[in-house]
């Protein structure tokens, strides 16, 4: 994996004359996790999407780059809400997807290091409707890892899982992920207060950084700083509202 | 077990009113012969009607085979190529508008009374629905899917032959079974406008002697021949792709 960069985005973006979000100017920190957390409806997918190179669907108006100024694509792996599991292909070929779509060596020994850390060491040859939710998420996790992208879009990823399964995912991917430049959307207060060592609000009027613990994630969800940070996200989201 | 014996059923109901009918109407042979008539020369001309069931089981199988074949690289130029989805999807379309049964006298002119006039039948009246039903789920891939494999740098080419493709089998699989059960029509359609052999001959040879017993018998076992070649295809279908 090369260097991670920052990440830096300003403009706007529209679908014919509906404004989706700016103008606003967004810096992510290289080699660090940055929660964008915000109400559903403000952009945060449309404004990950244009990092990934997608988001064909707006039209953009203003400049996406990363900070050593060589391109992005090609560097980015992104991870989504739905594990875009291929149903047809088991758990090994699902994490190789990558390699299979650039018709390139398919690395299995990788493949089968990766699944031991997260732990499906022994599911290679299941087909993913063989999984529950937070083991096919947890595969989704390691297609990631097996990019080895310095940058990691995550699009509310954990937000279909049930509470426990949620902690346990927050916990390995921040093991996992660390050292890389994430940009994590989501809309759930304590996830942010969780994972976000940058954390920044998106609402209608822009983005506001907003200082975060110095706990290193993934915070303890318990711990009363991390309360005390999930109940002053949850209220400046209501007051922007 | 419960399902075999539903349908057991049901047949010998349906075999109990066809005999009620003949037997009370007092029908004589030449029009309609009762089961049991039917059931004795399907067994006594055994040997006849197999070595005709064999050679139009052959050109179903032919068409079936082209004509899935034919109908997944069609779909799959279709899809690859806006070029050829805007010249040739009128053309099918318009294809569809002339009835296939209107052609088998041309194709018999063309190909002869022998087995590839019947096995053009069959492949024609195959090679829309499965084209249609495949290229419809082709076009329908998921765009999360495909915007995965974007960010991981797939080709186009990749992404159809690595996504779209395995993503839309099921769709050809429902191409394939409706093909299963409209396959023996073409085929015999052919034999009635010019063959010597195949039981759609055998049917018209019966019909024209007034052998209306070896009639449906040679019906009866082309019931049964569709029924096998849907069931084989859609276990087929099911073992490969789930659906």
């Amino acid at each position: 994996m090369s260097r991670a960069p920052a990440l830096r985005l300003t403009g706007r973006a529209t679908i014919g004359e509906t404004t989706i979000f700016g103008p606003l100017s967004l810096e992510v920190p290289a080699g660090r996790w940055t929660c964008l957390l915000g109400p559903s409806g403000v952009g945060k997918s449309t404004l990950l999407r244009l990092f990934a190179g997608l988001g064909d669907e707006v039209s953009f108006d203003g400049n996406v780059a990363a900070s050593d100024g060589a391109p992005l694509a090609g560097r980015v792996a992104l991870m989504a809400q739905s594990d875009l599991l291929m149903p047809w292909l088991d758990v090994t070929a699902n994490v190789t997807l990558g390699a299979r779509l650039r018709g390139t060596a398919q690395p299995r020994e990788r493949a089968l290091d990766i699944l031991t850390r997260v732990g499906l060491a022994d599911h290679g040859t299941k087909r993913p409707d063989a999984l529950s939710g937070g083991q096919r998420q947890r595969v989704a996790l390691a297609r990631t890892l097996m990019e080895d992208r310095p940058v990691i879009l995550l699009d509310e990823p954990f937000s279909a899982l049930d509470a426990q399964t949620r902690a346990r995912m927050q916990d390995l991917s921040a093991e996992l992920l660390a050292g890389r430049t994430i940009l994590h959307v989501t809309h759930d207060a304590a996830e942010a207060a969780r994972l976000g060592e940058t954390v920044l609000l998106m609402t209608r009027d822009g983005i506001t950084a907003i200082a975060s613990p110095p706990a290193s994630v993934p915070r303890l969800y318990d711990a009363p700083q991390t309360l005390a940070f999930q109940g002053h996200l949850l209220r400046r989201l209501m007051e922007a509202v | 077990m419960t399902r075999g014996l539903h349908l057991a059923s049901v047949a010998l109901l349906g075999l109990l009113a066809w005999q009620a009918v003949v037997t009370f109407a007092d029908l004589p042979r030449f029009i309609l012969p009762g089961p049991a008539l039917v059931f004795s020369t399907l067994w006594t001309s055994r040997m006849l009607i197999a070595e005709h069931a064999i050679v139009t089981a052959t050109e179903v199988l032919i068409g079936l085979g082209l004509g899935a074949t034919l109908g997944f690289a069609s779909a799959i130029v279709l899809v690859a190529s806006p070029l050829a989805r805007t010249l040739l999807r009128p053309m099918l379309v318009f294809s569809q508008a002339i009835p296939v049964f209107a052609l088998a006298p041309i194709l018999t002119l063309w190909l002869g009374y022998g087995l590839w006039s019947k096995v053009a039948m069959a492949l024609l009246i195959i090679y829309f629905p499965v084209t249609s039903a495949f290229f419809d789920a082709l076009m329908r891939t998921p765009l999360a899917w495909v915007e995965l494999a974007r960010v991981m740098n797939a080709t186009p080419a990749r992404v159809l032959w690595c996504v779209r493709v395995p993503a839309a089998m099921p769709g050809f699989a429902s191409g394939l079974r409706l093909a299963a059960v409209y396959a023996p029509i073409g085929a015999i359609i052919g034999e009635w406008v010019g063959a010597s052999r195949g039981l759609g001959y055998l049917m018209l040879l019966a019909n024209g002697r007034a052998k209306i017993d070896l009639m449906f018998a040679a019906l009866i076992v082309l019931a049964v021949l569709t029924l096998v070649l849907h069931a084989a295809v859609d276990a087929v279908c099911r073992r490969l792709w789930g659906a």
